[in-house]
């Protein structure tokens, strides 16, 4: 079997500038930040990005990165709105496509299966279908004769997910209550990334977790990086928590065009191995205030 | 048992909400309605199901040991809890029109906005699928507006203009807010004035709207049961968190 392990870098350097790049996890839970992190350290450029959002967000609309956003939210979760998500639309810097959040999942669905699109009743009457004049209804054959909307597929270029362990082949794992859209992601992409807190032997994912937690299979699975904490500051339960005080670090910097720069320099600017020291730093020092 | 504040008063409004819905999905956001669905939980409304805003569905009261009951992650909710019609959301809202048509995507034009908010979230979903209700700590004509700029959840006439299948199984039933409690049950389904709060006139909610509120069949919200009181102030919220939401 193949080993699949790579660097984030070396998943950077496999993306190319306008790509549509799905991101799992859902608002700030589960993020795969370290490979977003990446995203920020290299010359990508005019990404679609297709998220859930959270952090993830924030912070490549922050460094330019997104051209287009497709969405359902964008939220921190303990905190409700990311500052740089919302400096972005406001001074007009990205395009969007904004679903239902069921609509997301029928768009990821649909293209899982490769089918034209899958009905949903979710958006019907309300603004999305005003703001996406693209999206078409289908009436359906039988005779009810509804007409539903009709969500296209959201083919991705890439999708960037973060489990708590997988093998070195590709089969992941999640260990906390919730799986995410992390299997649709994969499977609507063209190539998928994990990241992982831990690289571990095949026998070890049934003997921590039950067989059900086995989210992803290898053959959905381009390459396994590890980086441990590499959802930090989002969760990552049950290895760890939303660091909240970290989060409420960011928002508050975030909104600060004073502090932003400071913060860039501090955490952004060196590599994963650097971000994670002045993380470990940073909460030191706030734990002795 | 001292007299009734009007953050207990709304508690008790948004448990009322869910009087005869049996065994569904109660999905309240805020922290007031939380109150109010667990107090309706341990009260007249013992079916309903609740999840810990993670994925367990959990039964039990507060104080109590937690027990899961039920597994209910994002991907189930969309998938079909959603769809399949068996919950009852009370949702927040940044704006509110005289249809009920609710708006927590953003403040201006879509295109760029005044101020982005959260996005339009699942209350597309929500509200043609199942009962909606929403949640109002502010009566205010900020909220209370003669148009919303981004329709996230559908109002009557919205659902009524996207055909048979927006408007089947279409259900707006309440608004609550620190003021007073709206329904839609008049021949247009605009909104109507259903109750005020003790204390409260309907001038002062007529005057904090925006657009003209049927008013002409106002009575009073219900004051907490003794027992209500107790389980809010002994059990349910004993920090009074709830004051914090609702100003006396």
């Amino acid at each position: 079997m193949i080993d699949k392990r790579m660097t984030a870098d070396e998943v950077v350097a496999e993306l190319r500038d306008g790509m549509t790049i799905g991101i799992g996890g859902w608002g700030s839970r589960r993020k795969p930040m370290a490979l977003v992190r990446a995203i920020l350290r290299s010359n990508l450029r005019d990404l679609t990005v297709v998220s859930y959002g959270g952090p993830d967000v924030g912070l490549l609309a922050s460094a330019g990165k997104i051209r287009r956003l497709v969405f359902g939210f964008v939220t921190l979760d303990s905190i409700p709105f990311d500052p740089h998500f919302a400096a972005a639309r406001q001074d007009g810097r990205i395009e969007v496509t904004e679903y239902d959040e069921g609509m997301f999942h029928a768009g990821l669905s649909a293209a899982v299966k490769r089918l034209p699109f899958l009905p949903i009743r979710a958006g019907l009457g309300s603004d999305v279908v005003t703001v996406n004049p693209g999206l078409r209804t289908v009436r359906s054959p039988y005779s009810d004769g509804e007409e539903l909307l009709a969500v296209p597929p959201l083919r991705l270029d890439a999708a960037l997910v973060h489990l708590n362990r997988a093998d070195m082949h590709g089969n992941a794992q999640y260990l906390g209550p919730d799986p995410y859209f992390d299997d649709d992601f994969a499977l609507a992409a063209d190539r998928c990334f994990v990241s992982t807190e831990r690289v571990v032997d095949t026998a070890e994912l049934t003997a921590e977790g039950p067989v059900q937690s086995l989210l992803l299979s290898r053959s959905a699975v381009t390459g396994v990086v590890q980086a441990p904490h590499g959802a930090h500051f989002t969760s990552a339960a049950p290895d760890y928590g939303r660091d909240e005080r970290f989060q409420r670090h960011y928002a508050a910097s975030a909104k600060d065009p004073e502090e932003w720069p400071r913060f860039v320099d501090r955490f952004l600017s060196g590599d994963e191995e650097r971000y994670q020291a002045e993380v470990t730093r940073f909460t030191s020092e706030e734990a002795a205030v | 048992m001292s007299e009734a504040t009007r953050a207990e008063i709304a508690i008790v409004a948004c448990a009322e909400l869910f009087r005869g819905d049996g065994e569904v999905v109660a999905s309240p956001m805020g922290l007031v309605p939380a109150i109010g669905a667990r107090l309706a939980r341990m009260t007249f409304e013992p079916g309903l199901l609740m999840t810990d805003g993670e994925a367990y569905l959990v039964a039990g009261t507060p104080g109590e040991a937690t027990t899961i009951e039920g597994w209910q992650p994002f991907k189930k909710m969309l998938d079909t809890v959603v769809p399949n019609g068996k919950r009852h959301v009370v949702m927040g809202t940044n704006q509110l029109d005289r249809f009920g048509n609710q708006n927590i995507s953003a403040i201006g034009p879509h295109s760029r906005p005044d101020r982005q908010l959260l996005g339009v979230r699942g209350a597309p979903g929500n509200t043609v699928n199942h009962r909606t209700s929403y949640w109002v700590p502010k009566h205010s004509t900020r909220v209370f507006t003669s148009e919303v700029d981004v329709v996230s959840g559908v109002g009557y006439d919205r659902a009524s203009a996207g055909g048979p299948a927006a408007s089947r199984y279409h259900d707006l039933h309440r608004v609550v807010t620190n003021l007073g409690v709206c329904d839609f049950d008049t021949p247009t389904r605009s909104m109507r004035l259903a109750s005020v709060h003790p204390g409260v006139t309907v001038d002062e909610v007529v005057d904090n709207t925006s657009f003209e509120l049927d008013t002409s069949a106002v009575t009073e919200t219900r004051l907490p049961t003794d027992e209500e009181l107790r389980l809010i102030r002994d059990v349910l919220d004993p920090d009074a968190t709830r004051d914090k939401e609702v100003r006396a």
